[in-house]
């Protein structure tokens, strides 16, 4: 098993006439899953690089049956509408890759997916993978560059930052450590599936030993995970790391939700937090792989 | 900045029929001397400043004369308050204020839904006091489409034990809030205090309003000059670096200038803000400090890279270039070093530099950086996904410590520089390519045909064109600078790409920078 994604998931690409979504087509094709359909409206009838476009995701689905999972490539303004269409066509998760999605576009996204039943990956995310078996969204970028960076493992990894979420792959990867499934969070202050809504995912995988966290300052999500682990809602060995130590109050760098506001989200509460709930907490982000290592040889014994 | 002044807030919530309090904006004494007749002789005068608890930096004055309203004005304006100037007051009427209340709106990242807030006592540290006992503190979410329904509303002023009239009138500002901070985008909005005054009206005294960055350009009545949340009034390259952005949604480009001092200045240029902050980090420990932060990721164009580039070459007092991201990218990594070529060999790049472009495509990536830049007087080293960053920036340490920065020198960029012979140009996305045939018809491989990620180029006599339809053909061109420096590298330098930012050039002229 795995979580989000895996060999068998059926999934549409909505924008798929893009040039991000036809680059990030070609990676879920030479790597897995199987995209059965695009969207892209008003292009209905044609194919891109195999896959037979549609107008809409409903038709989509008329016409080809299930589907698992859509990875959003259009722009920004135009995540919501689209996000809504595929949760209405019955869609129960949705990959939402582009960036600055306005904050309450993704307020209106949470309500109808809560209305629908449906789930949300991102916005501003690479998306999720599980290494031998598919990736949904853009995370590796080539399918020859996901072969060589990730392998098969019973390491969970869960991050708010994309382009660490592949770094801790690898370089567990390169320590001989696999992965079950990588997951991206997104980089925004809300977000569909937060750390606390992906660690519930691996908690119930057979699949999954222990998960490595990418946290960082700002929003509740590190602070929720050790109310859990309080709570004996995931049980499982938790290794994390927690960025922006160096952050001023105030002054965003980059990920919308890595922002200290009023005190909330600082780097020492959520460190302490963490550590409480009984967390190990890597200060140097290169110790990640050996502190894995470790935890990992102490399960076996 | 995606923050609203106090005037500008309180002119948005006067709008939605939330009663705020007389005033008038000055920028100069004698204004505030009028406003402050206008308004009866007594005043308050108050800093115009994003920063909390005015009163007690003593950016709030009281007036009991126009003469004494000047004398405030003169006194808070030219402060600086929390890392701004004070341009403005902000001269009041002064309220009758019999008990003060807290009403805000935010987003709870927790339930993922917007919640409206209030409370029993206003002023600072409200939920200290609440945790203390001393005062109520409710909450509740809220549709985020509707707002905040009325019996939900008249449920919260109940909890806060919020006597008859006082008790419909909190709940209807509660409501109307609720909509202000739908419709105008907002992060947070926060009324503290919610004055009540002697004759029991509800008035707001003081507004504290943000705005979501991404939704900024969907409010161009909010008048925000720069939708950045930053610590200092914009810089002019920030500006024009927002500005730039704002027009080409390929990827993300963001820049902001750093308040760092010293002999071991660096111009930092990360990629991804996880990624960014650690490789910061380690450029700390090495004793060096950001000149800058600047995030090119999420799959931008070769072209914005460049102009990044640019951005944080043109700083004063960099002694290194440092570029890292989180080490392990998906976006394919050719399209910042094309970029970075391009940029440093037409500045040109005059301190040691130390590039990691880790991920998707590093090895092209790497190798792009090592044939192009390998005769500049200063040292390029570039790195992949299996150095870290704390290893780059010891590199980094070195080489600083190996070379000086050198005064500009001759250098020959790749784009041509002379005028073309006989020029076939056109028009992509944002800006030009420009070819001399006369060069063209003399170089016997076209190699910038072959180097199209697009495919858009055909050789036509020799020469090399677009394919037709031509218009359809440039407008599939993703800037990836490929046939120029292909063109460079065969010693042609027949192409001339022009990347354009508005307001570059001159903002450099009037630095006196060029």
């Amino acid at each position: 098993m795995s979580i989000l994604v895996n060999e068998n998931t059926r999934v549409v690409v909505q924008g798929i006439t893009g040039r991000e979504g036809q680059v990030r087509t070609r990676l879920m094709q030479g790597y897995g899953p199987k995209v059965v359909a695009g969207v892209t409206p008003g292009r209905g009838g044609e194919e891109v690089l195999g896959v037979p476009v549609f107008d809409t995701v409903q038709d989509a689905a008329q016409q080809v049956g299930a589907i698992d999972a859509s990875v959003v490539f259009v722009p920004a303004r135009a995540a919501l509408s689209a996000a809504n269409e595929a949760m209405d066509a019955g869609v129960k998760l949705v990959v939402i890759v582009p960036d600055r999605v306005p904050l309450h576009d993704v307020l209106k996204m949470a309500k109808h997916a809560r209305q629908t039943g449906a789930s949300f990956l991102g916005p501003n995310t690479l998306g999720c993978l599980s290494p031998g078996k598919g990736v949904l969204g853009m995370m590796g970028g080539s399918p020859e560059a996901a072969r060589k960076f990730f392998r098969p493992g019973r390491v969970g990894v869960s991050s708010r930052s994309g382009g660490i979420t592949s770094s801790i792959a690898y370089y567990l990867n390169k320590a001989d450590i696999g992965a079950s499934t990588i997951v991206h969070v997104g980089g925004d202050s809300i977000v569909g599936l937060p750390h606390p809504a992906v660690l519930k995912l691996f908690e119930a995988d057979p699949e999954t030993d222990l998960v490595v966290m990418f946290g960082e300052i700002g929003t509740t999500q590190e602070e929720r995970v050790a109310e859990m682990m309080k709570r004996g809602e995931f049980t499982k060995p938790l290794v994390a790391y927690i960025g922006g130590k160096q952050a001023e109050e105030g002054t965003r760098f980059s990920h919308a939700g890595a922002i200290v506001e009023g005190g909330r989200g600082g780097y020492q509460s959520k460190v302490d937090a963490l550590r409480d709930a009984g967390a190990v907490i890597v200060d140097n982000f290169e110790d990640l792989p050996s502190v894995t290592a470790q935890v990992l040889a102490k399960l076996e014994r | 900045m995606a923050r609203l002044l106090e005037h500008k807030a309180k002119e948005v919530l006067a709008g939605s029929g939330i009663r705020v309090p007389d005033g008038f904006t000055a920028s100069t004494p004698s204004e505030a001397a009028t406003a402050a007749e206008r308004l009866g002789g007594e005043a308050a005068v108050k800093a115009q400043a994003f920063v909390t608890g005015r009163a007690g930096k003593g950016l709030i004055k009281f007036a009991a004369s126009p003469a004494e309203a000047a004398e405030a004005a003169s006194e808070l304006l030219g402060q600086t308050a929390g890392g701004f100037p004070v341009e403005l007051v902000l001269v009041e009427r002064k309220l009758p204020i019999a008990r003060e209340l807290f009403a805000a709106c935010l987003v709870s990242d927790e339930i993922a839904a917007p919640i409206a807030m209030l409370a029993s006592r206003g002023g600072s540290g409200v939920e200290s006091m609440a945790a203390r006992g001393e005062a109520v503190l409710t909450k509740r979410p809220f549709d985020p489409e509707d707002g905040l329904e009325e019996p939900v509303a008249r449920e919260m002023a109940s909890d806060c034990g919020l006597p008859g009239e006082l008790h419909g009138a909190a709940a209807q500002v509660l409501q109307r809030l609720s909509r202000v901070f739908l419709e105008k985008d907002a992060r947070s909005l926060e009324i503290n205090p919610l004055a009540v005054l002697d004759d029991g009206s509800l008035v707001a005294a003081d507004c504290h309003f943000s705005v979501d960055d991404y939704a900024v350009s969907r409010h161009p009545e909010l008048g925000i000059e720069i939708a950045r949340e930053i610590g200092h009034p914009a810089t002019p390259l920030e500006k024009i670096a927002a500005a730039y952005e704002e027009t080409d949604h390929r990827g993300t480009f963001y820049f902001l200038e750093l308040s760092a001092t010293g002999g071991r200045l660096v111009g930092f240029h990360g990629a991804g803000g996880g990624g960014s902050m650690m490789s910061m980090d380690a450029l700390v420990r090495h004793g060096f400090a950001a000149k800058n932060f600047c995030d090119t990721s999420g799959n931008p164009s070769a072209a914005k890279v460049y102009r990044a580039c640019k951005h944080i070459l043109a700083q004063e007092g960099i002694v290194g270039y440092f570029a890292s991201g989180s080490g392990v990218a998906s976006q394919e990594q050719f399209h910042s070093a094309r970029g970075m070529v391009k940029a440093f060999r037409e500045w040109p790049l005059c301190v040691p530099a130390v590039i990691r472009l880790g991920g998707n495509k590093e090895e092209v990536a790497i190798d792009i950086l090592q044939r192009f830049l390998a005769d500049l007087p200063v040292p390029v080293e570039a790195y992949g996904k299996d150095d870290s960053a704390a290893f780059c920036a010891e590199r980094l340490d070195a080489l600083v410590k190996e070379h000086a920065p050198v005064a500009s020198y001759p250098c020959t960029p790749t784009a041509r520089n002379e005028p073309a012979q006989e020029e076939y140009r056109f028009a992509i996305r944002t800006g030009s390519i420009s070819f001399d045939h006369a060069i063209c018809a003399r170089c016997a491989t076209k190699p910038c045909i072959a180097a199209c990620h697009a495919e858009i180029l055909e050789p036509a006599d020799g020469k090399p064109r677009l394919k037709e339809p031509a218009e359809e053909s440039a407008h599939r061109c993703t800037e990836c600078l490929a046939c120029e420096l292909a063109c460079y590298e065969a010693k042609m330098r027949s192409i001339r790409i022009d990347l354009p930012i508005p307001g570059f050039d001159e903002y450099l002229a009037e630095r006196g920078a060029r």
